[in-house]
């Protein structure tokens, strides 16, 4: 598969580790922390060794997201500038949903959905870092009024909730649009699957104009 | 069950009901600030019959001793020098878990079982279930708990709940040499409080009350005020404390609301596969590529 010369390159080799770095520690954090966000979710904590490692875990796996989702951010913020045919492309998203994406508007290497995603969590990721830092009580929450630690629970919360929500709908979409997979596991692309998901990308790699 | 003969009423992070065939009468714990020389016998009562013995701090330059409450003194002497209309008064208030009706602590809390409230509305710390979040501190409206760097479980008063299972009092109330405290059935400690109220007004304090906040539904340690329309002079005391409504927002419907919305989702994306299928390369794309790879 390396050398196909039937398939384009989407994704580096450090690129993909880094995205796998990303999801590694996401789901680590976010099996620890759902443990706290209600007690139906509190046997997940069995996973890390009860909730008392759960509690102590979680914070660190913060700490190592932060880590691997700022790289990610750094290399992906330009290619994830929203431009009108983005905007254009998320209001014709019903229609893709519905399974009719005849009249969606040319994507280019990423669609309107895949930046949208990427601002969202990066959003998420930044509420989640700040509020958690206040409700960290091990080592932070001291410094911190009272009012703020409560506010900094109920962001820390929702952002968190949402960020699940968001990452449900990524792996989904990821499962539904055939072989989207592939460009994450081996970093190419078939032909066809670029020209069918992301025409003008396609174009800007083989510069044809068919 | 630490207390196999205190029913309970609330349990934390549980949403079936916890054990509860009988139902004891609600207790309380009446501090009548009025009538406390500020000699510490509670505090050090407290801490030989929960064996706490706290580090030896350094003095503040006042009488506070220690300055704070801490994992191992779950009951400090607050003083206070203040002007009031009657000249200067040194007010003394004994701080320590009011165990609310509506315990935020407990609200807050994560972990299934680590603070429960017992029938006679003790509300207690089971230490062994406690996973040291901290989300107590946060819920409690009067700054109580305390975290042990030690251990990194949180503790506080437990108004003796094993002295009060076998029908004894809490060890401060026992000890107090003035009687500034009291203890019984809420109801009693309410008629007692009422006479003693009564007296104080009679003695010129216009403003003596009780002090049974209703922001959290009444609480199981009441203090009986010279000047209840001014809890803030006995060391901030709160007018009117509360849980708030961001502590309800964090732990009220929202919670399971969200992780409904999350289940739904996931069900809804399963549906939206099997009934629309899976997003593929049209079949005349894959023709185009087969052609051009043909010629």
């Amino acid at each position: 598969m390396k050398n196909d010369p039937d398939r384009l390159p989407r994704y580096t080799a450090s690129e993909r580790a880094n995205h796998w770095l990303v999801a590694l520690t996401f789901f680590l954090a976010a099996l620890s922390g759902l443990a706290f966000f209600h007690p139906v979710f509190y046997p997940l904590g069995q996973l890390f060794g009860g909730g008392v490692w759960a509690r102590i875990l979680h914070p660190f796996f913060g700490v190592a997201i932060l880590f691997f989702f700022s790289s990610m951010y750094l290399r992906f913020r330009k290619l994830c500038v929203m431009t009108p045919a983005d905007w254009d492309w998320l209001r014709h998203v019903r229609e893709m949903i519905r399974g009719d994406d005849r009249d969606m508007p040319e994507s280019g290497k990423l669609n309107g959905g895949q930046k949208l995603l990427f601002w969202l969590l990066a959003a998420c990721m930044a509420l989640l870092v700040l509020s958690g830092i206040v409700i960290w009580r091990a080592y932070f929450s001291p410094l911190f009024p009272e009012g703020l630690i409560r506010f900094a629970a109920i962001v820390h919360a929702a952002a968190g909730v949402f960020m699940v929500g968001l990452i449900f709908g990524h792996i989904y979409i990821a499962i539904w649009t055939r072989e989207s997979i592939d460009a994450m596991i081996y970093g190419k692309v078939r032909r066809a699957w670029a020209k069918q998901h992301h025409p003008a990308w396609f174009r800007e790699m083989t510069g044809e104009n068919k | 069950m630490a207390l196999q003969s205190l029913d309970i009423t609330r349990r934390s992070a549980t949403t079936t009901r916890p054990p509860s065939q009988r139902r004891t009468p609600e207790v309380a714990k009446l501090i009548d600030v009025s009538k406390c020389i500020g000699c510490k016998a509670c505090q050090v009562a407290c801490m030989e019959w929960n064996d706490t013995r706290d580090a030896v701090g350094t003095n503040q330059g006042v009488l506070d001793n220690p300055p704070d409450l801490t994992e191992n003194s779950w009951t400090v002497m607050r003083y206070a020098e203040v002007e009031t209309g009657r000249g200067l008064e040194w007010l003394i208030r004994k701080d320590g878990c009011m165990h609310c009706t509506d315990p935020g602590c407990l609200k807050a809390c994560p972990a299934p079982g680590a603070i429960v409230q017992y029938s006679n509305g003790i509300v207690d710390f089971q230490e062994e279930h406690c996973i040291g979040c901290g989300y107590c501190i946060t819920g409690c409206p009067f700054n109580i708990p305390r975290l042990s760097k030690k251990d990194s479980k949180v503790y506080k008063c437990t108004l003796c709940s094993d002295r009060v299972a076998a029908g004894l009092e809490p060890a401060c109330v026992k000890t107090c040499p003035t009687g500034a405290i009291v203890f019984g059935t809420k109801e009693d400690m309410k008629h007692h409080a009422a006479g003693r109220i009564a007296d104080l007004r009679e003695r010129g304090f216009a403003g003596a009350g009780l002090y049974d906040p209703p922001g959290v539904d009444g609480t199981h340690v009441m203090y009986v005020l010279h000047h209840a329309d001014r809890p803030e002079l006995y060391n901030g005391l709160r007018k009117d404390p509360s849980i708030g409504a961001m502590v309800g927002l964090w732990k009220g419907a929202a919670k399971p609301l969200a992780s409904l919305a999350l289940a739904l989702a996931a069900v809804g994306a399963f549906f939206h596969y099997v009934i629309k299928g899976p997003n593929e390369v049209p079949k005349e794309i894959e023709k185009e590529f087969e052609d051009e790879k043909r010629s």
